[in-house]
């Protein structure tokens, strides 16, 4: 760690005098290609609106962690996160619904649990930091677990990326080719859940879909192969993750909504080239 | 690809099938031989079960009963393979992926966002220009036409040269000069590898012209046999009414 902290503190920003800044820093170079490789595949499987409905629930995870008393409410986040996930591409798969209303059921439902057990609790202000996220209370330990689901998503991505997407081009042919479809769709959604659970402290609940969303969505406008695609949307999200947070760090603005509107200035860049590339 | 000249005893049995969906029963009693080097087609009204017992024959879907491969000795195939033209594909059109990332990803290599060696792009190539396809590799998969795309699933569909080929309404957007095409280019493969094809199809004068054996199924098998044969029943005429009247032309849905 020293020897990192000691390589930034060469940079010529002063920015990187502080620790805090450097561990956000840290953080961004961990959490972009992490929602980036993530992010392909829920824009390809158009999960947009199910990223989102998971990171709302976080509220209830971090109210039953309250009500159980523990000092880091992750524990709750992740289980809960994990527990919805797959409870709604359960109900998803019986199709009695579209997806959206069963989504938006879950959703609703989830935070408005969570908004009454943490207001009930004497005051829903201490727990707003959870909104808007805070990249600077980032710690080390933090920074190590970030790391081992980055290492972790990179290994299933390289295990399992061509059985995921088939099963998001054509379920049945996936099937036909001996893919576990049920397994492969479980396995990404719990993927999902884990990476917006632990990354929510950091970008808040309400900016963390767009960060998985929006570098992917502006890297289709612009590639064709899929493994363009995934390498631009992996630069897409460092570079709105680093130029939000210098931007922030210097506008004294919320590191992660300024992450996010550098992501949208890319999309909306991107977005009229997307002609050529049709 | 390996030719089969004789295909023997080279079946597919399916003995006593049942799909269930909670209280419903949505397939019953289905008892079916499918032979090998034989175009069987099924067909039904919608909502007869057609695609369920596609779905239960790919093990998307939990079935009672049991599906037996043999191979032309008699043998049990253990792992049987199977190639599947679905229906349609309704992916998003924009997703950039190469025709050929697609053929990749679906033959299990290399991680396809990582490499695609140089050797595996040469074997996509001499698939796809099994079907005269190969100027497509580069393309991305979600811009072709219905014709296109249905070469390149048909390409891959039978390689490796599957036990069992499944075609479900394989050339729904496709004009008539291609849908000749298709299935020329279908009982082609039927000749020259002798592998069993289930085709699902609402086109009963194209069954007529191609089908060696229909099957007409309503929750279990209603009628089966020839065209021609199953085109007579009551069981038909329940279903479809009476095709004479409707000249060869005419399809019914």
């Amino acid at each position: 760690m020293h020897v990192i902290y000691s390589w930034l503190e060469h940079l010529p920003f002063t920015m990187f005098q502080f620790d805090f800044m450097k561990n956000a820093f840290l953080a961004i170079l961990l959490i972009a290609p992490l929602f980036a490789l993530l992010g392909t595949m829920a824009v390809n499987n158009k999960m947009a609106f199910f990223s989102d409905a998971l990171g709302h629930s976080a509220f209830t995870g971090i109210g039953l962690g309250v009500l159980l008393g523990l000092d880091q409410p992750l524990i709750s986040m992740l289980a809960f996160g994990i527990f919805l996930s797959l409870v709604i591409t359960k109900v998803k798969a019986a199709n009695m619904a579209s997806s959206d209303t069963i989504i938006s059921v879950f959703a609703s439902a989830s935070m408005a649990l969570g908004i009454v057990i943490l207001a009930g609790n004497g005051g829903f202000s201490k727990y707003s930091a959870y909104l808007v996220g805070d990249i600077l209370t980032i710690t080390t330990s933090d920074l190590m677990l970030l790391l081992v689901v980055l290492v972790i998503v990179y290994v299933v991505w390289a295990l399992c990326y061509n059985q995921l997407l088939l099963v998001s081009i054509n379920r049945s042919l996936a099937a036909s080719r001996g893919v576990r479809v049920v397994l492969m769709e479980n396995i990404f959604v719990v993927l999902v859940a884990v990476a917006v659970m632990v990354s929510i402290r950091a970008i808040g609940i309400l900016m963390i879909n767009s960060l998985l969303i929006l570098p992917a969505a502006a890297a289709r406008n612009v590639t064709k192969s899929a493994r363009a695609y995934h390498w631009l949307t992996t630069i897409f999200g460092l570079l709105s993750g680093i130029v939000g947070l210098t931007v922030s760090y210097y506008g004294n603005t919320s590191g992660g909504a300024t992450m996010v509107l550098a992501a949208a200035v890319l999309f909306l860049v991107t977005y009229p080239l997307g002609k050529r590339f049709r | 690809m390996q030719s089969h000249n004789h295909c023997g005893l080279c079946s597919i049995t399916l003995k006593n099938i049942q799909v269930t969906s909670g209280q419903d029963i949505l397939l019953d009693h289905i008892n079916l031989q499918l032979h090998c080097g034989e175009l069987t087609a099924l067909i039904g009204k919608n909502g007869a079960g057609k695609t369920t017992l596609l779905k239960a024959i790919l093990g998307e879907r939990p079935y009672q009963g049991e599906i037996i491969y043999m191979d032309h000795n008699g043998m049990p195939v253990t792992k049987p393979k199977i190639g599947y033209v679905p229906q349609q594909m309704d992916f998003d059109r924009s997703t950039p992926i190469r025709v050929e990332d697609f053929m990749a990803a679906a033959r299990g290599k290399a991680p396809v966002w990582w490499k695609i060696s140089k050797k595996e792009k040469v074997e996509i190539s001499n698939i796809l220009e099994d079907m005269d396809c190969a100027y497509l590799a580069k393309r991305r998969l979600g811009a072709l036409s219905g014709g296109e795309l249905q070469r390149v699933l048909l390409a891959l569909a039978t390689h490796p040269v599957p036990d069992l080929l499944i075609l479900d309404e394989p050339v729904s957007g496709v004009d008539m000069v291609g849908l000749d095409l298709f299935y020329h280019r279908v009982t082609q493969l039927r000749d020259r590898y002798h592998m069993a094809i289930l085709l699902v199809s609402h086109d009963l004068s194209l069954i007529r012209r191609y089908a060696d054996r229909v099957v007409l199924l309503d929750k279990t098998v209603i009628a089966q046999g020839d065209a021609e044969d199953v085109y007579q029943t009551d069981a038909f005429r329940s279903v479809f009414g009476y095709l004479e009247e409707k000249k060869e032309s005419e399809t019914c849905t």
